[in-house]
């Protein structure tokens, strides 16, 4: 066996990463692509009901719980003098030991005041350290065929079988079918366990369908990924599907794509750097993809909400300018030809010089301004923006003053936040209002100020 | 005009088996007491609702109402005594059963769109596996309208506003197409809009010959909206028609020695009085 660290590191040729993103590195390799790509596939389906129904962490304490049955299941097969070794012996013992796990913790939540993370913290813990220590009992007996049980835990990835593959796509196809069935219950549950009781759905048969698919991906994963790093194949594609939509269905077909992808390449990238532990590349990969999507989606994404607020900011801060230069050129502080002093300006309002001058060269490149050195001048398109610019602050504050018993002297603030967001349907209903009081002034201009204004332009 | 969406005849069988006139009390409880870790929250609850009325479930803070609405629907195990609807365990009234939970008791992320949340109302009427077809989708769609929303259908339910969160709520009561409602403060923190269009489909839904029962939490507009009242702390403390119950010493007996609640409840009578 080699060992962990890497004496030398051999990158791959690119026909080599040709050959094997082709599937055509060989039938083992394939086998094992393929095999884990379709878990990928099942883990990301069952992992988007588990993540909606907050119980992630559930799919964890299976795993761990699993450890002392696969032992167990050792044990008693060689005591009855069968092939310790045998996958199926093996994962009948994770089974049926990660579903006692997984009762004890909802046992000691619905009977006991142990809040649901100490309980699944307590018995996640206290099931891995049995199974260790009868490992250990296990390593001890010398009975030879003992080496393929550590393995559960980092998992093998390269060791799967074609026999292997084989459950794992059975498992992958049941899955999708049951989810496909269930799509419906499922929801309701994860939505509104209630209103489902209401109506007469026993909530724990529903529970009881979705644990077992998790129970299913779990234990054909174990040996695979390693039970301490299954759970993120199920936790990951779902966290990362959430990003792109807003959509039951879709977010559980991306979840799929992603899970299967992340399977597909992590099997690829452990096929070119045999060295590496692919159950832990596997993981990688699925969290390089929840990455990406963390910070590229659309709608919910961060860099979406960053570019979003400075979108606003910057319009807010445009508006601004527009509005001191209006009341410039209202007041007369404008030069002959209308141009508004940009030190002048600047005294206007508290923006400091970096942002005021990079509001002025977006409104120039948007034809709202003409820009020179020490001055500004507005276009026609920006005098007509301008004018709509301040009269709907004009009419925010005579809305305030008349109706929000709100000081002259305070509103001009009070109106900022507003006015940027007014509808033409609210500014409508404000000309309305104001009409009613007989504050609207008669030409369809710009009302008066109901403040000094501030010295601008000189 | 009804505020549901009728279908042929003999499509519900179960409805349709429901005769419109039944002998028996929308709802009935028998001697109910529910604890919570050995603690008693619900005492010895007696109470028989009178058919097609609107009935107001009013009390302090921890009186138990939310609680006795879930124990009535089985949401929540009695330590004793009998919930019966329309003279039959709970259990075999389902159908006859629309429920609209307290706002804040789910999660508005969630990825669902409004016409779907409330076509969950028609889930009832739908076997195991079975999809939601087009017809139970058009019923749903036409109970977003009956609250206004009908633009709103294909919104993700996080983009709605508070008020608009709980009509969709109601919607999808009605899309259940009960004959009994049972509502956990619908009115909680909504705006004027959705307050007048709760209090229109409340109107429509007793026009209709339903029962509402109501946890409400502002006196001031008990006797506007409901015609039935029932005070709860723990217990019964009074239970009849509105003009009968909505007393100044029943308050009390309710609120107990909480001033601030006594202050707001006397001036809700007053409030009550002058406008009845």
């Amino acid at each position: 066996m080699s060992t962990l660290v890497p004496t030398a590191f051999d990158w791959p040729s690119w026909a080599e990463l040709l050959r094997v993103l082709s599937l055509s590195a060989g039938f083992n390799t394939t086998v094992v692509q393929i095999g884990v790509t379709l878990l990928g596939i099942a883990a990301g389906v069952v992992g988007t009901f588990a993540v909606l129904r907050k119980r992630a962490l559930m799919g964890d304490a299976l795993s761990h719980a699993a450890l002392p049955g696969i032992a167990i299941a050792f044990l008693v097969a060689v005591a009855f003098g069968g092939e310790g070794r045998s996958t199926p012996v093996l994962l009948t013992g994770a089974a049926v030991s990660g579903v006692i796990g997984v009762l004890i913790i909802q046992g000691l939540v619905r009977h006991t005041r142990l809040p649901e993370d100490a309980a699944i913290g307590a018995v996640l813990s206290v099931f891995f350290g049995a199974g260790f220590v009868i490992l250990s009992f296990i390593q001890t007996l010398g009975t030879g065929d003992q080496g393929g049980i550590g393995k559960f835990i980092y998992g093998q990835t390269a060791a799967m079988s074609l026999g292997d593959a084989l459950v794992i796509g059975a498992v992958a196809a049941f899955v999708t079918l049951a989810a496909t069935l269930l799509f419906k219950e499922f929801r309701l549950v994860c939505f509104d366990q209630e209103f489902a009781g209401t109506q007469g759905w026993s909530i724990s048969l529903i529970d009881l369908l979705m644990m077992a698919l998790v129970v299913a991906v779990t234990v054909v994963g174990l040996r695979a990924v390693g039970l301490i790093l299954v759970v993120a194949l199920i936790i990951i594609p779902a966290a990362a599907a959430r990003f792109w939509t807003e959509r039951l269905s879709v977010m559980t077909a991306l979840a799929a794509v992603i899970g299967g992808a992340s399977g597909y390449l992590g099997a690829s990238a452990s096929a070119l750097f045999p060295r590496f532990p692919a159950g832990a590349i596997i993981v990688l990969v699925a969290g390089a993809l929840f990455l990406v999507s963390l910070l590229l989606a659309p709608a919910r994404g961060v860099l979406a909400a960053a570019v979003r607020q400075a979108r606003l900011r910057v319009e807010v801060s445009s508006q601004h300018v527009l509005r001191a230069m209006y009341e410039a050129l209202e007041s007369g502080r404008v030069d002959d030809r209308g141009g508004v002093d940009l030190a002048g300006l600047r005294r206007a309002r508290s923006w400091s010089n970096l942002a005021l001058a990079l509001v002025l060269r977006w409104l120039a490149w948007r034809g709202r301004i003409r820009l020179s050195a020490a001055r500004a001048e507005l276009t026609n398109l920006g005098r007509s923006e301008a004018l709509r610019v301040t009269r709907n602050h004009r009419l925010w504050e005579q809305f305030l003053v008349a109706h929000a018993d709100i000081a002259p002297s305070h509103v001009d603030h009070s109106a900022d936040l507003v006015e940027h967001v007014l509808s033409p349907d609210m500014v409508a209903e404000l000309e309305r209002q104001l009409a009613a009081s007989g504050r609207l002034p008669r030409y369809l201009g710009v009302p008066a100020s109901v403040h000094e204004l501030s010295p601008a332009a000189g | 005009m009804s505020i549901l969406v009728h279908h042929e005849p003999g499509r519900l069988p179960s409805l349709a088996a429901q005769p419109e006139h039944s002998p028996a009390s929308p709802l009935s409880i028998h001697d109910m007491t529910v604890a919570y870790q050995r603690k008693p929250v619900l005492w010895d609850v007696d109470y028989t609702a009178p058919d097609r009325r609107l009935i107001a479930i009013v009390g302090p803070n921890g009186a138990g109402k939310s609680t006795l609405i879930k124990a009535c629907l089985g949401l929540v195990p009695m330590a004793s005594g009998a919930v019966e609807i329309y003279g039959r365990p709970v259990a075999r009234q389902r159908r006859l059963i629309g429920y609209v939970p307290q706002r804040g008791s789910v999660d508005w992320d969630f990825p669902v769109s409004a016409l779907e949340v409330v076509a969950m109302g028609r889930y009832g009427m739908l076997g195991w596996c079975r999809p939601v077809s087009r017809r139970h989708k058009e019923a749903a769609r036409a109970c977003l309208a009956k609250v206004g929303m009908e633009d709103f259908a294909d919104r993700q339910i996080s983009q709605l506003s508070g008020g608009q969160q709980q009509r969709v709520f109601l919607a999808r009561a009605l899309a259940q197409e009960a004959q009994l409602y049972f509502m956990d403060e619908p009115f909680a923190g909504v705006d004027a809009a959705t307050e007048r269009a709760i209090v229109d489909v409340l109107r429509q839904l007793k026009q209709d010959g339903r029962t509402v029962i109501c946890v409400h939490h502002d006196l001031q507009t008990v006797a506007e909206y409901f015609d039935e009242l029932m005070l709860l702390n723990m217990r019964v403390v009074a239970a009849g028609p509105v003009s009968e119950v909505f007393t100044a010493d029943n308050l009390r007996r309710t609120y107990g020695g909480r001033l601030a609640l006594l202050d707001e409840a006397a001036g809700a009578l007053r409030f009550a009085t002058r406008t009845a």
